[in-house]
């Protein structure tokens, strides 16, 4: 049975790795469960919370040189001191900019599993604490905004004179920038939003956004295959760049969530954008800190951590923390993803940590083992990623993944075979009318027309009116009486009593059609009509 | 022989104008009553604007007729086809709303398919009319007017045989297995063949044999079509035949020259269509297998049929499963029109929310044998419709649902269509009722549904059967709860 640590953060830092309710659930994998003192404090979790779950408290010490460490920042040297040898360490690393880091973790012989490396596919989202993090720190970029800003974000009009709703653009709509659009549309603002992927457009509109388009007049935009943003072309940044000064003039707030893993944050508003702004405006940027050199983020002039007012009394709020700021939420959530990830390592249930290096996810998050490193593990491909996307033009498809790529080459065959069958349709519908004689064309068109609009109304109906439906076009269908009451006077008498036998059963169907209807509608009813 | 004056022929000119602005006006208020009918709310006064639409063309016709008739040489023919229309169209509708009235809710489908026959025979008659008695025609157009009366009757005559087979098996008179004839397809394609030949045969000799062999023929076809369905496939077959009917409308008015027929046709075909697609969606069907008569195939089974150990419960167990349940799906079938146990369901709905249990109701898009059958008998029960759900607004919902009450359903529950791919009903969405705690199968035997196929539902560890008539055994658990 192996023993897991629950360690204290760093001050500053007042997340923690496991909550009460974890603790049950690890221990119910087979895990005992040693917790630093004071770990859960900030997060409003008491040493005697995790007693009572069964978990025993430890000093700082005991806690690293435990089997299993869980924690939530990458540790410091003096903490790599501590792991045991032979140890296993999950945590947030950032492989990609920490090298140096996981070399000593290596070379301590460390196997260390980065939360932040959980690959992005359905399977793996309940260990995804980026995710988890993002929703919590969108939430919290508006909160802290609406906090600093002198207004309502609602628009309303009262005795004292009419309030306009304040406009609120997120820059990236990933996790973050979704959460920070719900919950600036639930506040009341008018809530745009952009991003380089073009798919997350539904995704915008769903959540109360409206999504600004970039328009690049000569580049498709590329739909990401790994569920990232990618950094984007030159001609695409410059068509950006034109939209977020028009928007900075217009808007109220702009929160910020572009971030490209890997990479320095991009640039997206510009010291002259902010100076446009409205005094008493606010921008929140939730990179900062993370561009070039460590230094600004999305915003010239953002401090890691730091508010900074500038000259034309806008807010720009650079804190890196937004997440920690809900700590008991926070922690809660990290814990629950933290947990998953053990559950998957556990297959037995038996206390004993197995990685299995075939399974995508574990091999992800596996970024140093047996005195090596891991990392970058081979690509995944998001499983769920939009095949094909708006994009037809001709090289396109640069720089995106094979998969995404191998649906694009089907794709525009199949719609290429059906525009063929609507021409070739066309195609002999003209024939026929130009080949027929008079009334014959004109008939045509009428029929044309009938069809497309039958189509086109009978596209919305309800399911429950399926049999109303039917019986009424049943009805309407004996409208074939007109022919047969035309036919009933002329001098044959043949012809005359089969046209009287058509009307007769015509006209059955005509008030039988209807007469049922009625009688069917007459029963629908909603709940609160009794 | 009278004499034609001039103001006769002056008032036809009259009739004619207004008929034909009678005309654009009635197929107007037909496309409002399509749109109407989109929604509960509009729904009845979409029926006002059908009925309307249609008086209007009915009054206009008669006048043109009035007027027509001033112009037969003979006044016995205008007076005896006068006489005639009024006659007929006064017992039709008599008929008809009889019929209408003392229709059981659970007899609709029948009914439907009946009404469709009646459209279908008409438009053999006007073909037949067109054929016998056709007034001078430009040299050019004689040959167009051959095809149209061929097409007329071949589309009208399939509709008919076609409905004809859809009543006797919806009413139980003929078995409801489908028809296996050998080579059927190439019957059908074979048939389509034949028909093009005599089509073209008929406009170089319009030979009257010609016309006979033609009904026969598509008389035959629509048999044979319908046959070869399934009874679990009803509900499309209904739905397709109310688009034959609508097409073989459109026919008839290219034959008379007449814009409101093709309209009407046209809508009626065009929306039976797309309502036909909408449900082979829901089954997961090839539409154009469907159309094409052939869907009655299936799949081979996989081996022998699943069986297993079933648990029987009674209605005293079910009352207590129920009073203790926070939330109840119930999921109707045809077994439910059946044994007419909507009242009683209705009743033990409301039973169940006066106690606070919410109760809801799962309904696959083909349970019954029509398209929205189940909200219909719901409606006549007088379910409100905002508890009853389409599949997928509920099927997420199982999950966390205390019991389920499968009533009279069979193969939209069957989970081998979710889970066994050699099934035939494989790939078909289902209502996952198993995924909820407890499931109540009301069910007469265990014989199998529609689609023939055993359901590996009533094996599970949380299903119970509770057998007999799905009415008996509700009021049962009504005096138990």
């Amino acid at each position: 049975m192996s023993r897991i640590g629950i360690v204290a953060e760093q001050p500053g830092e007042n997340r923690v790795a496991a909550s009460p309710i974890t603790v049950t659930r690890l221990r119910a994998l087979g895990y005992e469960v040693a917790v630093a003192t004071g770990a859960g404090s900030a997060s409003s979790f008491p040493d005697d919370a995790y007693l009572a779950a069964g978990a025993a408290i430890v000093d700082r010490d005991a806690a690293w040189a435990a089997d299993v460490v869980l924690g939530i920042n990458p540790p410091t040297d003096a903490d790599i001191a501590r792991l045991r040898p032979g140890s296993t360490l999950v945590c947030l690393l950032s492989p990609a900019l920490s090298p140096d880091l996981l070399a000593a973790l290596a070379a301590r012989g460390v196997t260390a599993l980065a939360m932040d490396a959980v690959p992005r596919i359905s399977r793996a989202q309940s260990m995804d604490v980026l995710s988890s993090m993002a929703n919590i720190a969108g939430y919290r970029a508006v909160v802290e905004a609406a906090n600093e800003f002198g207004r309502f974000f609602t628009g309303q009009v009262t005795a004292a004179g009419k309030v306009p709703p304040a406009k609120v653009l997120v820059a990236g709509a990933g996790v973050a920038g979704l959460a920070a659009i719900g919950a600036a549309s639930s506040l009341g603002a008018i809530v745009r939003a952009t991003d380089p992927r073009p798919e997350v457009a539904d995704q915008v509109r769903s959540i109360g956004g409206s999504y600004l388009d970039v328009i690049v007049a000569d580049e498709a935009k590329e739909v990401s295959s790994d569920g990232y943003a990618k950094a984007t072309s030159a001609a695409y940044d410059a068509a950006a760049a034109r939209l977020y000064s028009d928007q900075a003039a217009d808007v109220d707030i702009i929160i910020t969530t572009a971030l490209i893993p890997g990479r320095a944050a991009p640039r997206l508003i510009t010291a002259a954008d902010v100076a446009s702004m409205k005094p008493g405006s606010v921008i929140v940027d939730m990179a900062a800190g993370k561009g070039l050199n460590g230094e600004g983020g999305n915003v010239e002039g953002s401090v890691a951590g730091e508010k900074v007012v500038t000259a034309n009394g806008v807010t720009i709020l650079g804190y890196t923390d937004l997440a920690g700021l809900l700590p008991h939420q926070a922690s809660q959530l990290y814990g629950t993803n933290l947990l998953n990830l053990l559950t998957l390592l556990t297959p037995g249930q038996d206390g004993v940590l197995a990685i299995d290096d075939d399974d995508v996810v574990q091999r992800g998050v596996t970024v140093t083992r047996d005195g090596a490193v891991t990392w970058p593990p081979p690509p995944v491909q998001v499983s769920a990623a939009p095949a094909g996307g708006p994009s037809t033009g001709s090289g396109s498809g640069t720089g995106s993944g094979t998969g995404a790529a191998a649906a694009k080459v089907k794709k525009p065959m199949s719609r290429g075979a059906k525009s063929a069958l609507v021409v070739a349709g066309i195609a002999a519908l003209f024939l026929i009318c130009a080949v027929a004689p008079a009334p014959l064309p004109q008939h045509f068109l009428v029929l044309t027309l009938s069809v497309v609009i039958g189509f086109y109304v009978i596209g919305k109906v309800a399911h429950a009116l399926h049999t109303p439906l039917m019986s009424v076009t049943n009805a309407i269908s004996g409208i074939i009486i007109v022919g047969a009451m035309t036919q009933i006077v002329v001098p044959n008498l043949t012809v005359q009593v089969l046209a009287t036998i058509a009307v007769l059963l015509a006209s059955i169907n005509i008030f039988g059609g209807f007469a049922v209807t009625r009688r069917m509608l007459a029963m629908f009813r909603k709940g609160d009509q009794k | 022989m009278t004499i034609v004056t001039t103001a006769e022929v002056s008032a036809l000119a009259l009739a004619q104008s207004i008929a034909t602005a009678a005309y654009i006006v009635a197929a107007l208020l037909f496309i409002l009553a399509l749109a109407g009918l989109s929604k509960q709310e509009t729904a009845r006064r979409g029926v006002t604007y059908g009925i309307a639409g249609m008086a209007i063309a009915l009054v206009a016709t008669f006048v043109l007729v009035l007027a027509n008739g001033a112009l037969v040489p003979d006044d016995v023919t205008a007076y005896l086809g006068a006489g005639l229309l009024v006659a007929a169209v006064v017992v039709g509708g008599a008929i008809g709303l009889w019929r209408a009235r003392v229709v059981e809710m659970t007899g609709m489908p029948e009914l439907i398919a009946l009404l469709h026959s009646f459209v279908g025979l008409a438009a053999v008659l006007v073909g037949w009319n067109g054929a016998l008695y056709a007034e001078a025609l430009a040299p050019e157009l004689v040959g167009i007017h051959h095809a149209e009366v061929f097409i007329g009757v071949f589309i009208g005559a399939v509709t008919f045989t076609g409905s004809i087979v859809a009543f006797l098996k919806l009413s139980g008179r003929m078995s409801s297995r489908p028809l296996m004839l050998p080579g059927k397809n190439h019957l059908n394609v074979g048939a389509l063949v034949l028909f093009a030949i005599l089509t073209v045969w008929y406009v170089v000799t319009p030979d009257m044999w010609l016309l006979v062999v033609v009904t026969l023929l598509a008389l035959a076809l629509g048999w044979h079509l319908v046959a070869s369905i399934g009874g679990g496939d009803m509900p499309v077959v209904v739905s397709m035949l109310n688009s034959y009917a609508g097409w073989a409308a459109a026919a008839a008015g290219f034959l008379l020259n007449n814009d409101l027929l093709i309209v009407t046709g046209a809508l009626v075909g065009s929306s039976g269509a797309y309502l036909s697609y909408i449900m082979c969606k829901a089954m997961n069907r090839s539409f154009l297998s469907v159309i094409a008569g052939g869907f009655g195939i299936e799949a081979p089974r996989s081996g022998d049929d699943e069986t297993g150990e079933h648990r029987e419960t009674d209605a005293e167990a079910v009352a207590d499963l129920l009073r203790d349940a926070t939330s109840v799906i119930i999921t109707p079938g045809y077994g439910m029109a059946v044994a007419q146990a909507q009242y009683p369901v209705a009743e033990l709905t409301e039973r169940l929310r006066a106690k606070g249990v919410e109760v809801r109701f799962g309904i696959h898009p083909v349970a019954g044998r029509l398209p929205g059958h189940m909200n219909v008998l719901l409606a006549e029960a007088k379910v409100p419709y905002d508890i009853v759900m389409e599949l997928d607004e509920i099927n997420d919902d199982f999950a966390s649902t205390d019991v389920v009450l499968v009533i009279g359903a069979n193969d939209t529950v069957n989970p081998a269509a979710a889970e066994d791919p050699g099934s035939p009903i494989a790939g078909m969405p289902v209502l996952h009722v198993w995924d909820a705690k407890d499931v109540i199968v009301f069910k007469r035997s265990m014989a199998s549904g529609y689609a023939g196929v055993q359901n590996p539902l009533f094996f599970r560890d949380n299903t119970q059967m509770l057998f007999g008539d799905a009415k008996a055994r509700v009021e049962d658990i009504l005096r138990s709860l």
